[in-house]
């Protein structure tokens, strides 16, 4: 960082467009996404079409604390993005960055944040091509929100839709679920808890692109975020009009996580994940791509959850532990802790 | 012990299960109807739910889930009372998660909260007078609620407030005891309940001899049970071969935790702070004399009651509800006339479906459908 900014802090002159936001943008911005289309200093970025459908989408993070064991609110934003274009198959290409900063923001936390999207983004093998930045008055907002739109080229012939699961289809998770909810409930100043827990945030268009390389039979890929493997499986289900069946017993929940679940109360079927993906595959293929999965970093704990089935449409059942079965239903407003 | 995989072992539970279809099948109840188990907890209606254990019970048994849901028997006017303090400008109001669910008259703590109210969700009341302690130009509420297992920590937090010389926190005091729950339950009319699997954490602090008088009295079988699947199985088996030998007793499966004599060191703060109240009015129940209590005189500067000058007020239940009926074992969640069309989850009319321990709740969330899944 330029030490100019050393224990400066964000101004609304920052936001003013004059001097002080220009000088901002090419310092911290356009030095440390460093490309190309950035540093044309346009009011876009321009790229050439490129053959296959484009994927575009767009999302916004405001998560608290900024920091947090395995992430940050800047990796998060890219991952969030990437995971979002690559559940379509698609090749995520580039990225837009939108900044709401608060007044008195460390410009060095700015700086930590955008590196760190930077570092998370070559890992994607994707470029943050244009950007906005605001400054709201101090109380106006908390620290910094992002806001990161991406776009990206489907293959031709690639079709993966939430709409597509269908009965006999199995059921894959890349590994173990609910890390990132717990280590954010437990990163949480006010909880006393301290659990060794890694948020999983990580680019996934990779293991996409090695599930795509074994199977043509990939019928639905969803990134379980927020609501959770049981949010997204729901979805699939009304979506797809099946039923899907889960057993308890295959669902990966690292010790740690069941842990803080335990304490608080919470199902870590409904955790939020930044790295965690659910794929519905024809169950001929269900075994190569399960292979191909556990050869990559993303993958290398995944497994087999559960089935799709002709039962009730829908509805996702969890086979228990003693053969019993629950709905998986929709979370109703956020999950909270229960008294005792 | 790894975790606690051991109390959750299926293997462990089949053998159990077949115990309890053989004593089931040797028993024989003077009425022609199911065997009827109460389980007076809402953290064994959460297990009981969680595992499907009421699948796995023969015919001829049923749990009749019971009033200890601290959450689902609030009455509306405490929620209304809890708005009320909310809204001071200067009040920072605290409480547990699922209490802020809680429909009062016209909305619930959740709502007030987005309409800009400073109420925060805490894990503990010592999170609440830290809160104080660190806003000391605003009065910091914590709304406290729960039976005898969350009343030793409201009252240590009363006590180190006074011993730290906090002097802008205030508890808004509504926790209730569970041996009164229990006598109304057995007094009702039509009741049916065959025997009861004790509240484990309740117990832990009050001991089981409180609960003498179940059978002596009523000669009803109570087991203090613990909450894992296994424990509840086996305290099931304990009441049923009670049942088969025709006895009455108080018994303790949860003995890992829980002593006969309660655990004195909880016991001291609940008494040193609080007083019984002489009644306390139950959503579904009605009021129930000597079931709740309060703050003391010697820390009435504590009390929010006294602070905010709160009037008792009634606000009776909507007349469709039937929470009463569903809390004394007399009606099935799904026999009551709004369950899961003006009552839901989403929007719930009576308490049992607002927090996930509530019985109609959990019947919603999990009950529906499983007949279609199982076939």
């Amino acid at each position: 960082m330029n030490k100019k900014y050393k224990d400066k802090k964000i101004t609304m002159a920052h936001g003013s467009g004059g001097k002080a936001s220009s000088d901002l943008i090419s310092d911290i911005f356009v030095n440390t996404f460093n490309n190309d289309y950035l540093a044309t200093m346009e009011d876009q970025a321009r790229f050439d079409m490129q053959s296959g459908q484009l994927a575009l989408t767009t999302d916004s993070y405001v998560v608290s604390p900024l920091f947090f064991k395995g992430g940050d609110i800047g990796k998060l934003a890219i991952t969030g993005t990437v995971n979002d274009l690559a559940m379509s198959g698609a090749k995520p290409l580039y990225l837009t960055c939108g900044l709401i900063l608060e007044e008195g923001l460390p410009i060095s936390t700015l700086d930590e944040i955008i590196k760190s999207m930077q570092k998370t983004a070559e890992e994607a093998g994707v470029k943050v091509v244009c950007g906005d930045t605001k400054v709201v008055e101090k109380g106006s907002a908390d620290q910094i929100f992002i806001n990161t739109a991406g776009v990206g080229v489907i293959p031709q012939g690639v079709e993966i839709h939430s709409y597509s699961a269908q009965a006999g289809d199995k059921i894959i998770v890349n590994g173990f679920i609910g890390d990132h909810g717990a280590t954010i409930m437990q990163s949480r100043a006010e909880l006393a808890i301290s659990a060794d827990i890694d948020s999983d945030c990580q680019v996934l268009n990779h293991l996409v692109e090695a599930i795509l390389s074994v199977s043509n039979n990939i019928h639905s890929l969803r990134d379980a975020t927020r609501g959770g493997v049981a949010t997204v499986l729901n979805e699939i289900a009304n979506d797809s009009k099946v039923c899907i069946n889960i057993k308890e017993d295959s669902v990966p929940v690292r010790v740690p996580t069941r842990g803080v679940c335990e304490i608080l109360g919470l199902d870590p079927l409904y955790l939020a994940n930044e790295g965690t993906l659910v794929c519905v595959v024809a169950a001929e293929d269900a075994d190569s791509v399960l292979q191909a999965m556990q050869q990559t970093k993303e993958g290398e704990n995944a497994c087999i959850i559960g089935e799709v089935t002709d039962g009730p449409e829908g509805i996702v059942a969890l086979n228990t532990l003693f053969g019993g079965n629950k709905i998986l239903d929709k979370l109703i407003g956020d999950q909270l802790p229960r008294i005792c | 012990m790894k975790y606690v995989d051991e109390f959750r072992d299926p293997k462990q539970a089949k053998k159990i299960l077949k115990e309890i279809d053989k004593l089931c099948s040797e028993i024989t109840l003077a009425e022609d109807r199911p065997i009827q188990i109460m389980e007076v907890c809402g953290g064994h209606t959460h297990s009981i739910f969680r595992y499907g254990l009421n699948q796995l019970l023969p015919d001829n048994l049923e749990f009749v889930h019971g009033p200890g849901c601290p959450v689902c028997v609030l009455p509306r006017s405490v929620v209304d009372n809890c708005i009320r303090i909310a809204k001071h400008e200067d009040v920072i109001f605290t409480t547990f998660g699922d209490a802020m669910r809680v429909p009062g008259s016209d909305i619930s703590l959740l709502d007030l909260k987005a309409n800009g109210s400073d109420i925060r969700m805490v894990y503990s009341p010592l999170d609440a007078l830290a809160i104080a302690q660190k806003n000391p130009n605003k009065r910091v509420v914590f709304f406290g609620l729960g039976f005898e297992t969350t009343m030793p920590s409201t009252a240590l937090s009363v006590m180190q407030a006074q011993k730290q010389g906090v002097d802008n926190f205030y508890l808004f005091c509504n926790h209730i005891t569970i041996i009164p729950t229990i006598k109304a339950v057995l007094d009702s009319p039509g009741m049916r309940i065959d025997g009861f699997l004790g509240p484990g954490h309740v117990s832990l602090i009050i001991g089981t001899q409180p609960y003498k008088f179940i059978a002596d009295d009523y000669h009803k079988p109570l087991v203090a049970a613990g909450f894992e699947p296994l424990d509840i199985l086996q305290s099931v088996w304990m009441i049923l071969k009670q049942l088969k030998n025709g006895e009455a007793k108080i018994e303790n499966q949860y003995s890992r935790l829980v002593h006969d004599e309660g655990n004195a060191s909880a016991l001291s703060p609940i008494q040193e702070v609080f007083e019984l109240r002489e009644f306390f009015e139950w959503r579904g129940l009605g009021s129930i004399n000597h079931s709740g209590v309060k703050i003391n005189a010697k820390y009435s500067q504590y009390d929010a009651e006294i602070e905010f000058k709160l009037k008792e007020v009634t606000v009776t239940d909507p007349d469709v509800c039937q929470c009463g009926e569903v809390l004394k074992g007399v009606l099935k969640p799904w026999q009551c006339k709004v369950f899961g069309k003006e009552c839901t989850p989403e929007k719930p009319l009576g308490a049992l479906m607002v927090s996930t321990e509530g019985a109609c709740s959990a019947h919603y969330s999990y009950g529906n459908n499983i007949d279609l899944i199982n076939k």
